[in-house]
């Protein structure tokens, strides 16, 4: 029983940083219909820049706030550049791109940063109070960050001017001209929020799986698992569908497959709800088939 | 502030505008003005280009050539979000509301250009007084309000934008003839009251006649006669080929 | 009229001989790690061949090639170290059963549209090595170790050392593999599936057979991928899960994407690439390929989607045009 409730807790960590990655990718959906393959090589590029302020002295968090910043930034720069020219462009072509940028990012990180695995510090010390025997105190504070990250996600949606222009300019993009929106930087600056969101889940995550470069490799899978299954339109869902699918890795890992195979796990779990739940357990749209 | 304008400029003004989607061609040398504090009625059959027409002024869906001016400044390769900024509010046909968000949401996104809070949460209140029903619906989707209901909201929410033009397709459609009488009485009182010029597509052809000032009448996309309602009518031909009385 | 056909045709015959004869020829001039090179070459245009029947020619876009890829080479090396079938067989049957899984996953997935098919066939992509180095088949599979049976020795010593004898053995599974495609795409099946791409709507009005056109496709392009397997394989003499990756089946798309996915002649080019390029820009960094494919299947979307037979179709092109409008 206790094992089954460490197995359970640590799940939800894991899942904190699925919610994250599940979060930006409905991000760039809810906005485009597309998918981001390149979401988990932007956050792990991400982490590396981290990873290099934090080694030339910057404080973690001042180094957290920065690679934000930074990934935000690179976030827009790729909407305006690379996927603005491709708009009504058929899906095979934004397919390509998003292998053509998974494939860059990660390339330039090996080459900037080089192949071998790097630690990468925890703002969150072993020893801290809020440890237990479930969970370690980085795990605790991964949920913390994650819980904090989404609550200012939603109060931002829900609250600002900007958040509201840019649900309606994924909403109906025609009308959101006709009212004055540009439509085509509220796009930017989803894709500059999914950014931030990945380099989240990425510093969240290095700790944990080493930094090097094809450290999300697994995690992309589980946040496209945890994105479907929760509903890739439904900001809501999605993030739940990341602690749900966190928590069924873990148990399934420990109980069912064994932990060598997570991945295709994964797998199972996205070609299963493609299959028979494509709308996802809180999704609206139908995936549309042929 | 002084206006720039002279008196006796138009407000809208199209010079010879063509416009096409694709390699079909829908308005050839459109010409017509809409004065400042004025209400035109954009007349004709069904695919005599009337939505096209609006659609040109807001630089969407079509592809012009020709010159808009608009309050003195040339706009027709504007896009349409600075269109909307330089003061023209358009009410689309289908009425385009923003259907998964509330009607509080609907409304706010209306006054998105606008940085004066308080006079917005006033006019929130105004719009209110025009359409009671909103004020009941506040919270709700808009996706979930009736045909009627959503007509409303998308009136109301271009007028949160307090234009100084009001384009709008088909207000009447798929209303309830009291609810029409309502919708016409208030265009009336706010371009009496804010001097909001109006340019009005209508198949209610009677109704339309009734409330402008100006008609402007369109076949296959070509301007074939313009002048006051009371011109138009009287011309029996006219009245025979286009106005279906 | 019938000039400019002609002409663009006897182009083709002349290009056609050209690649021919280079292929007989070349590895009687190169060293055996050029041969050996020379063979890869060959097994990726075939691989290249696969992608592009089925995304090329039915609209299917597959991340996943890597995936059956692997399958050959394991089907094919089960067969040859635990059944003892001939090893120039072992293609054979590596094709065989890639055509039956590839149309049975086809089957499965074909309903999908085209991004979430991308999406399922990604996740097959990263999914393979740890399903292949599953402790379940370890006797067959190998683990994570693979499996090392050292190259086939050629049946001709006196002709042919080993690495030319593979080679030949690559080009003749490669010369029948593509004309078959070359047949398929010019006769009835290669319209039906052309309108399956371009009209999937229209297509199933006028009585295509939809699914069983989509799973068959991502059979047939199984089994070319498969056969390319085997034939890598055989080429390296060992196999490994980690051979296998995500990035295996991004190499493919590569290929096909830098060769021009709609026509059969550009899985020539990218299968050379694919194979040349990365040697040569490796000298820069190990990273330096994969950040070049990178920047290069982005701008060759945006400025020649066609690939490079796009851009040559479009260069013979202009030229007759300019050579028309020149006056005598």
């Amino acid at each position: 029983m206790q094992a089954l409730l460490h197995q359970i807790f640590s799940g939800l960590a894991n899942g904190a940083i699925y919610a994250s990655v599940a979060l930006a990718l409905v991000m760039i959906f809810k906005a485009t219909h597309e998918v981001n393959f390149a979401q988990g090589e932007l956050a792990m590029f991400s982490t590396f820049v981290a990873s290099s302020l934090i080694n030339a002295g910057w404080p973690y968090w001042g180094a957290f706030v920065a690679t934000l910043a930074f990934s935000f930034v690179v976030g827009v720069v790729i909407e305006r550049v690379v996927m603005r020219p491709l708009q009504g462009a058929p899906a095979l072509n934004t397919v390509v791109v998003f292998i053509g940028l998974l494939v860059l990012f990660n390339g330039l990180a090996s080459w900037i940063f080089g192949h071998t695995m790097r630690e990468f510090p925890s703002p969150f010390p072993p020893a801290a109070w809020y440890g237990s025997s479930y969970l370690s105190p980085h795990e605790v504070g991964m949920i913390g960050v994650t819980l904090v990250v989404l609550t200012i996600v939603f109060l931002f949606f829900r609250f600002t001017r900007l958040g509201l222009a840019m649900r309606a300019a994924a909403e109906n993009p025609h009308s959101s001209r006709l009212v004055g929106i540009n439509v085509g930087w509220m796009l930017a600056l989803g894709w500059g929020l999914a950014g931030a969101l990945g380099a989240v889940a990425g510093m969240m995550a290095a700790p944990i799986v080493y930094l090097e470069p094809n450290m999300m490799s697994g995690v992309i899978l589980y946040g496209f698992a945890a994105a479907l299954l929760g509903g890739i339109d439904n900001p809501w869902g999605a993030p739940l569908g990341g602690f749900l699918v966190g928590v069924l890795e873990n148990v399934a890992g420990a109980y069912l497959v064994g932990s060598h195979l997570k991945l295709a796990l994964a797998l199972a779990l996205i070609i299963g709800v493609l299959l028979f739940k494509p709308s996802g357990l809180f999704g609206k749209t139908t995936v549309v088939r042929v | 502030m002084t206006d720039v304008t002279p008196a006796t400029a138009p407000l809208l003004e199209l010079r010879e505008v063509d416009a096409s989607y694709g390699a079909t061609q829908v308005l050839r040398k459109v010409s017509f003005t809409v004065a400042d504090g004025g209400m035109v009625a954009l007349l004709g059959a069904n695919g005599a280009g009337k939505t096209t027409t609006l659609r040109a002024i807001c630089n969407t869906f079509v592809r012009t050539t020709g010159e808009i001016h608009f309050a003195g400044a040339r706009i027709d390769r504007l896009p349409t979000e600075r269109i909307a900024a330089a003061g023209i509010g358009h009410v689309p046909d289908g009425r385009g509301t923003f259907k998964g968000l509330t009607v509080r949401e609907n409304l706010r996104l209306g006054a998105y250009l606008r940085r004066d809070t308080r006079e917005t949460a006033s006019d929130v209140e105004k719009m209110c007084a025009h359409f009671p029903i909103l004020q009941k619906r506040m919270e709700q989707q808009a996706g979930t309000l009736s045909g009627g209901e959503q007509q409303m909201l998308a009136i109301a929410r271009a007028l949160m934008g307090r234009p100084r033009l009001l384009l709008l397709d088909e207000p009447s459609f798929g209303l309830a003839p009291v609810i029409v009488q309502e919708i016409f009485r208030i265009l009336r009182q706010i371009n009496r009251d804010e001097r909001t010029s109006i340019l009005l597509v209508e198949q209610n052809v009677r109704l339309a006649l009734d409330l402008v000032d100006h008609v402007v009448l369109l076949e296959t996309g070509r301007v074939v006669a313009s002048g006051l309602p009371s011109v138009i009518t009287a011309d029996e031909a006219v009245r025979r080929a286009y106005l279906g009385a | 009229m019938r000039g400019a056909a002609g002409r663009s045709a006897r182009a083709r015959l002349v290009l056609t001989a050209l690649v021919a004869t280079a292929a007989l020829v070349a590895p009687f001039l190169l060293g055996d790690y050029q041969v050996y090179q020379l063979s890869v070459i060959v097994v990726y245009i075939v691989a290249v061949l696969g992608f592009d029947l089925l995304t090329g020619f039915t609209g299917q876009v597959s991340l996943g090639q890597g995936a059956f890829f692997a399958l050959g080479a394991y089907t094919g090396v089960i067969a040859l170290t635990k059944l003892h079938v001939p090893y120039a067989a072992t293609p054979v049957l590596a094709g065989a059963v890639c055509f039956v899984v590839g149309t049975l996953f086809g089957r499965t997935v074909a309903r999908l549209e085209g991004l979430y098919l991308a999406l399922a066939t990604f996740a097959l992509a990263i999914a393979t090595p740890q399903i292949l180095k599953l402790d379940a088949l370890d006797a067959w599979t190998g683990g994570s170790q693979g499996i090392n049976f050292g190259k086939p020795a050629s049946p001709l010593p006196t002709l042919l050392n080993d690495d030319r004898s593979l080679y030949f053995l690559c080009l003749a599974f490669a010369f029948l593999l593509y004309t078959g495609a070359w047949n398929l795409l010019r006769g009835p099946t290669g319209r039906a599936l052309v309108a399956l791409r371009d009209q999937p709507v229209a297509a199933a009005t006028v009585g295509i057979d939809v699914a069983a056109y989509r799973s068959t496709a991502f059979g047939v392009s199984a089994l070319y991928t498969g056969v390319a397997g085997a034939l890598g394989a055989l080429v390296a003499g060992f196999i490994s899960p980690d051979s296998y990756t995500l990035f295996l089946s991004i190499q493919i798309l590569v290929g096909g994407v830098i060769g021009g996915i709609t026509a059969i002649g550009g899985a020539i080019f990218g299968g050379a690439f694919i194979e040349i390029v990365p040697d040569l820009v490796s000298k820069i960094s190990d990273a330096a390929p994969w950040a070049l494919y990178g920047l290069l299947l982005i701008v060759c979307i945006m400025v020649m989607p066609g690939g490079v037979a796009g851009l040559a179709r479009s260069i013979l092109h202009a030229a007759e045009k300019s050579r028309k409008a020149r006056p005598r």
